[in-house]
């Protein structure tokens, strides 16, 4: 299955969701411009796919004010969407990817951070069987000390994809290790470090600031550690992931997101919401539970699948 | 955002000025901004919109408080109106079977069900004093069975051994026949998380139901949740049955608008929230705190409480004046009765007073229980509206009819008309204006709780008041057996509650 495919499929539910209340908009079609009604309507629709009031009535207005070549269609009104959700979400696509200079192979870092459950231990282990598959040498830090078993879970991970998983005691500290997996992954010379992190809630000063802690440790034996610091999210999440983005924004300096679990009834609309408060690079998507179902965002499919439209 | 809400809803009304009663286009501009804060909050959009419509119907033509802005007066509207979605009041597990109770743990991936239900060990244990055991049916996600056994020990809860070669429903069935036969009261089973579109998944789901015939069927479910939350709760509540609802990581700073859109979509309440990572961090689940969370504005509803308290304090004032004048009729009588009670009976009201701690105590001594409270009101209630108002219609015939409308006896019916008339004989003598001063007092100064004594005019009454008061009532020829005692001897003192209730 292509990977479009399978975000489309992903995405499928809730495009349908989306797409049904849009086709529910009878008074809408067969006219030239929209009204009030159905603009309302489309906000709704929109409303329900997690992309917020504000970013939803932005949207909603920008179709009202659009000139309409003929009358508005089921199939215009969707094109017309996708076409505003990929203007926002343009600017945020990037892939994952990062150089590194021939000789000098020095340890490219990846930190995961996220709330509890939001699926970092699951992406570490699907990005280091993405980059095994490219011929990268790639080293696992567990550095999610608190959780039961979440030592076993990557070290799972790491079996599955032939990677190494440093990892200390359950309890013990987690800056302490992520300095000795720096040490570890160099002496292997691994081409990168992905580093799990321990869940937190971001208004838990006590764990944010264990966080700093971390990444404080790492800069010290990499100054320009770590590369990239992901935000992992739950494609499930509403609008508290607008607090979460600010949150460990201020810790943790991110980089990038990934987005996770698209694959069940979520619409993951809050990506838009995202794109447009904090403009980060999201640079994957979650669509399934197997390793190659970590994919590159795209902007233009994700758009065209979020309003039930062929990303082809 | 919310406190956008707040100062919105006051422009909405502020242009409208002070109303009796809120009117359809008060209700419907403040709604639209409520609608607004609910979906900001998560509250899925089909659950915000059945809930405004409800709301709608009770907000129109309610009544605005004096001193109380009409904004403040829909706020109060809109947080009841979601303590009663969110089932009224906290609603405990179904444990009282025959051992051992069977608790089924569902959700999505990451809602954070194996955590849950090591905290539901410790919960069960520590609370309950019963002794549980927990089996993990998650043959999916990698160390989810490490992560159940780790946390067995942790809770020191027993734990189904594991086994390689076991489908999901074999393991059901081993770990039923296990905890029956090793004595344990609980049976928890973790099972995988599931995407509810996963037919085979949601299939496997039913099978273990079948299998374990639950008693409790827990949807775990991550409070961070957004619009799916209503799609999620759905279709599990479909597929098996939810007879709860879980909602984590209420330690999060998220509104949980998802306690909201589930407990509306299954009808069944949120019966447990975990509000910490320790294991120890799970309590029952309060709606009228979720409410003020959803909403956050617990200042306003409070605000609006207070003045709801300030006019039964005129209420009281009102009737100091009746007795006053010497008017005093069943009507009055019976008021005065649901008062006392409300305020945890005389013996309450005099602790809150200074200096007559020895009273409070005669009169706890003299004690009487709420059900003869019940039996007066019972009675008064069982009066015509005529007879309330001329006690001396009462004749015989009439009072054989009460005793039996109440459930009670002609001599209990006596007894309180005796009483009546002793109150109302002192009323009369109460007449002068110390004594109505000191009357007036301690009736409006104690309602609302608050001796504030705002509502009085004239502060505090004194010690001094209130002993003139009760020689007076000796003088009256009021039988004074237990010290301040206005309402008759013998066991029919209106009131005189036991030992003061907490408010």
């Amino acid at each position: 299955m292509s990977w479009l495919k399978k975000l489309t499929t992903g995405l499928k539910k809730s495009s349908d969701k989306v797409s049904s209340s849009l086709s529910g908009i009878s008074l809408l079609f067969g006219k030239d411009k929209i009204d009030a009604a159905s603009i309302e309507e489309i906000e709704e629709a929109l409303i329900l796919a997690d992309l917020g009031v504000s970013v939803a009535s932005e949207i909603a207005e920008g179709l009202r004010a659009r000139k309409w070549q003929g009358e508005v269609t089921p199939d215009s009104l969707r094109e017309a969407l996708a076409e505003h959700l990929t203007d926002i979400l343009l600017p945020v696509e990037k892939p994952l990817t990062f150089q590194q200079a021939d000789g000098e192979r020095d340890l490219h870092v990846i930190l995961l951070v996220g709330v509890n459950g939001s699926g970092k231990t699951t992406t570490a282990g699907k990005l280091a069987a993405r980059f095994q598959a490219q011929g990268r040498h790639v080293v696992m830090a567990a550095a999610d000390m608190f959780r039961a078993a979440a030592i076993e879970q990557l070290s799972g991970w790491g079996a599955r994809t032939d990677t190494k998983v440093i990892s200390g005691e359950r309890g013990g500290d987690a800056a302490a290790l992520a300095f000795r997996a720096i040490d570890e992954a160099r002496a292997d010379n691994a081409d990168v470090l992905i580093i799990d992190t321990a869940g937190r809630l971001q208004n838990r000063a006590e764990l944010m600031e264990e966080l700093a802690k971390i990444i404080r440790v790492i800069k010290k034996q990499i100054p320009e550690a770590p590369h990239d610091s992901l935000i992992v999210l739950d494609g499930t999440v509403g609008q508290n992931a607008i607090a979460q983005m600010k949150a460990f924004q201020q810790t943790a300096d991110l980089t990038g997101m990934v987005i996770t679990k698209l694959d069940g009834t979520a619409k993951g609309g809050i990506v838009v919401a995202l794109a447009r408060e904090f403009g980060l690079p999201v640079h994957m998507v979650g669509v399934g539970e197997a390793a190659e179902d970590l994919q590159d965002f795209t902007a233009h499919d994700f758009a065209h699948a979020l309003v039930g439209l062929s990303p082809e | 955002m919310f406190d956008n809400l707040k100062d919105k809803l006051q422009t909405v009304f502020s242009s409208l000025g002070k109303r009796g009663a809120l009117s359809e286009s008060d209700v419907d501009s403040a709604l639209r901004e409520v609608r607004l804060a609910l979906l900001e909050a998560d509250v899925a959009l089909p659950v915000v919109k059945s809930f405004i419509a409800s709301i709608r119907d009770k907000a129109i033509g309610a009544t605005v408080l004096k001193s109380v802005r009409p904004d403040q007066q829909v706020i109060k509207i809109v947080h009841d109106g979601l303590i009663e979605m969110l089932g009224g009041e906290a609603s405990p597990l179904r444990l009282d079977v025959t051992p051992p109770a069977v608790i089924l743990m569902a959700g999505l991936q990451g809602s954070g069900k194996t955590t849950t239900a090591g905290k539901l060990a410790v919960h069960l244990q520590a609370k309950h004093k019963k002794k549980v055991m927990l089996a993990s049916l998650d043959l999916s996600r990698p160390a989810a069975r490490e992560q159940l056994r780790a946390l067995a020990e942790q809770a020191e809860a027993g734990i189904l051994p594991e086994s390689d070669t076991e489908t999901p429903v074999q393991l059901t069935k081993r770990a039923m026949q296990a905890a029956r036969l090793q004595g344990f009261d609980v049976l928890i089973l973790d099972t995988a998380g599931r995407l509810t579109i996963d037919e085979a998944m949601m299939a496997e789901l039913r099978d273990i139901k079948a299998a374990a015939t639950p008693d409790e069927i827990l949807l775990v479910a991550d409070s961070l949740t957004g619009q799916d939350a209503v799609t999620t709760a759905d279709a599990f509540n479909n597929a098996v049955g939810v007879s709860g609802i879980v909602l984590t990581r209420l330690d999060g700073d998220a509104r949980g608008g998802a306690a909201l859109s589930m407990a509306q979509t299954t009808g069944c309440p949120v019966k447990l929230v975990g509000v910490g990572e320790k294991l120890d961090a799970l309590e029952a689940f309060d709606p009228e705190r979720m409410a003020g969370r959803i909403l956050d504005m617990g200042d306003v509803v409070a605000l609006v409480e207070k003045a709801a308290e300030a006019i039964e304090e005129e209420e009281a004032m009102r009737m100091a004046e009746r007795m006053a004048s010497g008017k005093f009729d069943m009507n009055d009588f019976l008021t005065q009765i649901r008062q006392l009670q409300k305020m945890g009976g005389l013996g309450g009201l005099l602790g809150m007073l200074p200096g007559l701690g020895k009273l409070q105590k005669q009169i706890a001594a003299a004690g009487v229980d709420d059900a003869m409270v019940k039996r007066q009101e019972a009675i008064i209630l069982s009066m015509t509206k005529k007879e309330r108002v001329q006690v001396g219609l009462l004749n015989a015939s009439r009072r054989k009819r009460i005793a039996a409308g109440s459930g009670t006896s002609v001599q209990d019916v006596n007894k309180l008309v005796k009483q009546y008339q002793d109150m109302a004989r002192m009323m009369k003598k109460m007449g002068t204006k110390s004594g109505a001063a000191a009357m007036k007092a301690m009736l409006g100064g104690g309602m609302g709780g608050g001796m504030g004594g705002n509502s009085m005019g004239g502060g505090m009454p004194s010690a001094e008041q209130l002993s003139q008061l009760q020689q007076q009532m000796q003088k009256s020829g009021m039988p004074g057996g237990g010290g301040f005692n206005p309402f008759g001897k013998g066991g029919g003192l209106p009131g005189l509650g036991g030992p003061p209730r907490k408010k």
